[in-house]
């Protein structure tokens, strides 16, 4: 199964994977018009300093910790895609409790949420992968 | 005759059959269920009073989930025996049913200490299952004032729930802290203060010594008028289906790492069992969601024939109230780092050049990287751990560390 | 300073109703243009720092960005222009040298585009590239100029070294230290997979590179850089540079600042020491020197490569390069007084040097009207910028084109020409690790190859539409070309008659 890879060599901790992952979940067409004058909840975060960065989403385990521990029931695998149905999510935050990557977060809503590959929004492919202007986030099988 | 039987219908039981099924596919399984309804999540009763879900939305796994895998429900129905001979259970309806294996996954239920004049009380409830959640929401109205006895997980989740249902919530327990079991005293402090700000009353070092019909009477003397009583003090696992057979019982049921109890071919999981906690190096019940998954999934491998050990549990809570998030994990036996920042504290504890516990109140982000350091025995001379202490961040790691973490499959 | 006599010449326009405050253009601008108020939540520009190299406005997602010339500007005059009056400012504040990045940019006459190129109607009809074949392979070195029989008839196959170019372009020199390891990385994988040259220019070869070597010239100029036995023996060429088009007769050179690490280690030279290439070869006074060097190299390298002589178009090109031609050199490279450079002092890059169609057009004509064009083959740059400027040049004799600002373009940059500074923000003209990660060798050469792919699809079109299916056949071909609105004496130079005739 492919998923979200990124280099350390080459990611310039510019933020932009962020941003075109908050744009593509916004569910709008528009990029200004989604995130002008608003906090964005991205699926992917960027880590580290000015010299070293790299961005962490899920990892999509192939036994995830999350789905073990979710009290609600509300995280299952999808054709090996990890997903959340936020519609059960109570925002209890074991999941947060759990993750060794640090991979979930809060939405704006306040249920869960975390990098899908992008199946679910009109992106098709993740949003990450194709906004990187530095081929630092690559979407391929490995394993 | 049934290969494997599951006694309970909780969290433990649902990973008890999908180990099973990870292994046989096909062998025969029969769940008995004391609750009528299929499985679902019992932590969430208080969203559920709080408004955030619903009977059809706690299920905790989708309504074919016994069809799909191969799975005889029995709801409604207790086991009252096992003769461990035979390889027979009773049923609470005169039947019996054969098996292979067992797996006792029972749970645990509340704790009613004989308090004096309780049968006065009319309206009293305990919040442990889907059905006191709903006969307590029914007995509520807007002008209720509800007493509170015990300021646990339990009692101050039902506090939340009921909130803006009802007129006064006061919270009594002997404890001279909220969250005692999870909290010292300066993180508990946080928390109560914050719980007070959102309207809930606190009498701590306190209890109810005698009830009088509507009138609890404290140990203090003071007198607190009620139209509701909840019993949220305590609970006690459900042991009896082995220890009268004279399997080896001590708070919970006692297993080895593999789930396997004195008895052969009886297994326990969930919060009836008291296996092995890593952040003591001894048995203890571990009554947390996570852990009952787990348990339960090893039983059900291990029953079916595989081979699987469970020797990483630690206690560790995410609990959150009226929008203050609190997470705790491990053991607090240890030289203990803390930060401290408006509105946030977290208290980080270190044996041995690893982290054994952690206490986080305000700042919760990416907390389970901290889990993990725990559960695999990170040596903190390998981290950068003075970072690692303001944020959580998996940029503490090795750079080597984090290739093998990220650039492969986990 | 409390007089600002120059006032910024760019300005930072951001369509506010665009702008997400994402923070990427203050994270990628190396000059420090963009930063985040964060109490108003919004982004402030300071113009005075921006040098209009649109890294900012290639990134911004909304395309909020723009830079535009800024329209402060002085009373308009014909002879005393704003840049002359700004230039006079800055010498009257700083009392130095001005320098500038990349090539002469006044408005001097582009030849290449005041010449028309052939095409074949009715008799001798074009010939389509996507259904005959057409050879766009060259060999560079020197030809022999008669055909030789052994008794018994065969022939005798005594050529001397050749390089094999899968097209008439290679990329010309600029040295590691002036652009980066990754912008070299760019080049070396690109030229290894088009199957054409790199040239190292005269900062050495780092031993990264080693293993590109067969589509690698190794240049060694006057300050002698790098230069060992490896490194002579690791090329498939060796160039020895005289001068450079965009500063002829002047050497080259590199602050200090920029000699670090593995700069350092590849030059040879002390870190923090610059690296001054004087302006002649010391050892070369006189053509007998050259020829002297050039066998010194061929000795070293056994005979085995080509060896390059690199000179600028100055006035006496043409016998400079009849001289050249009979030293032993086996290629003459030519560099018109367009060429880029990393730094070049501006009075020198702007009037210095001749251009380089009129160079070629002389040096084929001289060569050939001595019997001696067959010594040498000859290759060009100084500005070609399309695959036109390539048909145009080899029409008019040259047998392959050198290239460096299209592949810098290629790469990223804007043209900004402030290479000089060291923070160049497409990673190309700098030693900052935190720059130099912004080019990604794989999408580098990826892009290199593209354009140099798309080149030559063109000159097979440009080809087939006079009917011509070899390079070798449009060699000083100077048939296929006519000047329009050029004087007698530029035709005559050039070799072409005008448009009509």
């Amino acid at each position: 199964m492919k998923r979200v890879y990124v280099n350390e060599e080459w990611c310039l901790g510019c933020h932009l994977c962020e941003y075109n992952c908050a744009f593509a979940n916004s569910g709008l067409k528009d990029m200004a018009d989604a995130l002008k004058g608003k906090k964005i909840f991205p699926r992917i975060h960027v880590e580290g300093d000015e010299k070293i960065s790299y961005g962490v989403s899920c990892r999509h385990c192939e036994d995830p910790m999350c789905i073990k521990s979710c009290i609600a029931g509300a995280i299952s695998k999808e054709n090996g895609v990890v997903t959340i149905n936020r519609n059960k999510c109570v925002g209890c935050l074991t999941c947060v409790l759990v993750c060794p990557y640090g991979a979930l977060a809060p939405s704006e809503e306040g249920t869960m949420q975390k990098c899908e590959l992008c199946v679910k929004n009109s992106c098709g492919e993740p949003a990450c992968v194709t906004g990187c202007p530095n081929k630092a986030i690559v979407y391929e099988e490995r394993g | 005759m049934s290969d494997y039987v599951i006694i309970g219908n909780g969290t433990a039981a649902t990973g008890c059959i999908e180990g099973i099924r990870s292994v046989d596919p096909n062998g025969k399984i029969t769940l008995i269920s004391k609750e009528k309804h299929k499985v679902y999540s019992r932590p969430l009763i208080s969203y559920l009073l709080e408004g955030k879900t619903d009977v059809e939305r706690m299920k905790y796994r989708s309504d074919d989930f016994y069809d799909k895998n191969g799975v005889s429900f029995l709801p409604g129905i207790s086991a009252a025996k096992i003769d461990a001979d035979k390889k027979e259970i009773s049923l609470d309806n005169e039947e019996k049913i054969a098996f292979d294996k067992v797996c006792v996954s029972t749970g645990s239920s509340p704790f009613v200490p004989p308090f004096e004049g309780l049968d006065t009380v009319e309206k009293k409830f305990s919040f442990m299952t889907l059905d006191d959640a709903l006969s307590l929401k029914d007995a509520l109205n807007p002008e209720s004032r509800v007493l509170i006895v015990g300021a646990g997980l339990i009692g101050l989740k039902c506090a939340e729930g009921i909130k803006d249902l009802v007129k006064e919530i006061t919270v009594c327990d002997l404890a001279d802290r909220i969250l005692s079991s999870i909290l010292d005293a300066e993180c508990a402090g946080i928390m109560q203060k914050h719980l007070e700000e959102n309207g809930i009353k606190f009498l701590l070092s306190d209890s109810a010594a005698k009830f009088e019909s509507n009138k609890a009477i404290m140990k203090s003397g003071m007198e607190v008028e009620f139209d509701v009583l909840v019993l949220a003090i305590g609970v006690r696992a459900n042991i009896s289906l082995v220890k009268d057979i004279g399997g080896e019982v001590n708070r919970g049921i006692v297993v080895n790492t593999k789930m396997e109890t004195s008895v052969k071919d009886i297994y326990a999981a969930g919060d009836c069992s008291e296996g092995y906690d890593a952040s003591i190096g001894g048995n203890r019940v571990l009554a947390i969601l996570p852990n009952a998954y787990m348990q339960g999934f090893a039983a059900g491998v291990n029953m079916a024939g595989g081979d699987k050990e469970f020797s990483n549990a630690i206690p560790m809570n995410s609990i959150g109230f009226f929008g203050l998030h609190v997470m705790t994990a491990g053991s607090y036996d240890g030289e203990c780092f803390e930060e401290k920042r408006e509105g946030v504290l977290k208290r980080f504890f270190v044996k041995d050049n690893c982290l054994i516990g952690y206490m986080l109140i305000g700042e919760t982000d990416r907390a389970g990287i901290y889990t993990s350091m725990i559960r695999e025995k990170v040596p903190l001379d390998t981290v950068d751990f003075e970072l690692l202490k303001k944020v959580a961040t998996t940029f503490a790691f090795s750079g080597e560390n984090r290739r093998k973490k990220f650039g492969g499959v986990v | 300073m409390s007089i600002r006599y120059i006032y910024p010449e760019f300005e930072v326009v951001r369509n506010e109703n665009r702008c997400i405050a994402c923070r990427v253009c203050e994270r990628q601008c190396a000059n420090e243009v963009h930063s985040y108020n964060e109490e108003k939540n919004v982004m402030i520009s300071d113009e005075t720092k921006c040098v209009n190299c649109q890294r900012c406005v290639s990134l911004c997602p909304t395309r909020a960005l723009k830079i535009v010339k800024s329209d402060c500007t002085l009373r308009e005059n014909a002879n005393w222009q704003n840049d002359t009056i700004k230039e006079i400012y800055k010498q009257a504040g700083s009392g130095g040298v001005l320098l500038s990045s990349m090539g002469n940019p006044k408005p001097l006459p582009v030849y290449w585009d005041k010449i028309l190129i052939n095409a074949s109607q009715v008799t001798n009809p074009p010939i389509d590239p996507l259904r005959e074949p057409m050879e766009t392979r060259v060999f560079l070195g020197k030809k022999n100029g008669e055909i030789e029989r052994d008794e018994d008839g065969n022939l005798k196959c005594s050529l001397p070294p050749q390089l094999e170019l899968s097209m008439p372009v290679m990329f010309s020199a600029m040295s590691y230290g002036s652009i980066s390891y990754n912008a070299h990385a760019s080049l070396a994988r690109a030229a290894t997979e088009l199957g054409i040259l790199y040239n190292t220019g005269e900062g050495g070869l780092h031993e990264d590179f080693y293993v590109y070597g067969p589509n690698t010239i190794v240049q060694v100029a006057s300050g002698r850089f790098g230069v060992h036995e490896d490194y002579l023996k690791a090329g498939a060429a060796v160039e020895i540079k005289m001068g450079q088009g965009a500063k002829p007769g002047i050497g080259g050179h590199l602050p200090g600042a920029k000699i670090v690490g593995d700069v350092s280690k590849t030059r040879m030279i002390p870190e923090g020491s610059d690296a001054i290439s004087p302006a002649p070869h010391h050892d070369i006074y006189s053509i007998e020197d050259l020829r002297q060097l050039v066998f010194s190299l061929k000795e070293a390298t056994e005979y085995k490569k080509p060896v390059i002589v690199k000179v600028a178009a100055v006035h006496n090109i043409a016998a400079i390069a009849s001289g050249i031609a009979r030293s032993g050199a086996d290629i003459i490279a030519i560099d018109g007084f367009r060429g880029g450079t990393g730094a070049a002092p501006t009075r020198i890059r702007d009037n210095v040097g001749i251009p380089i169609e009129l160079a070629l057009a002389s040096v084929d004509q001289r060569l050939r009207d001595e019997g001696i064009r067959n010594n040498v083959s000859l290759v060009v740059g100084g500005s070609i910028r399309s695959a036109s400027d390539v048909i145009k040049a080899i029409a008019l004799g040259a047998d392959a084109c050198y290239v460096a600002t299209a592949a810098l373009l290629a790469l990223g940059c804007h043209l900004c020409r402030t290479c000089q500074s060291g923070k160049c923000n497409w990673g190309i003209a700098t030693q900052r690790p935190d720059l130099v990660k912004r080019l990604n060798p794989d999408i580098g050469s990826e892009r290199l190859v593209n354009l140099m792919t798309a080149w030559r699809h063109e000159i097979k079109e440009l080809m087939g539409g006079m009917g011509i299916n070899s390079i070798e056949a449009l060699k000083g071909n100077r048939l296929m070309l006519r000047g329009v609105g050029l004087n007698e004496k530029e035709l005559e130079i050039l070799g072409i008659s005008h448009a009509g005739e």
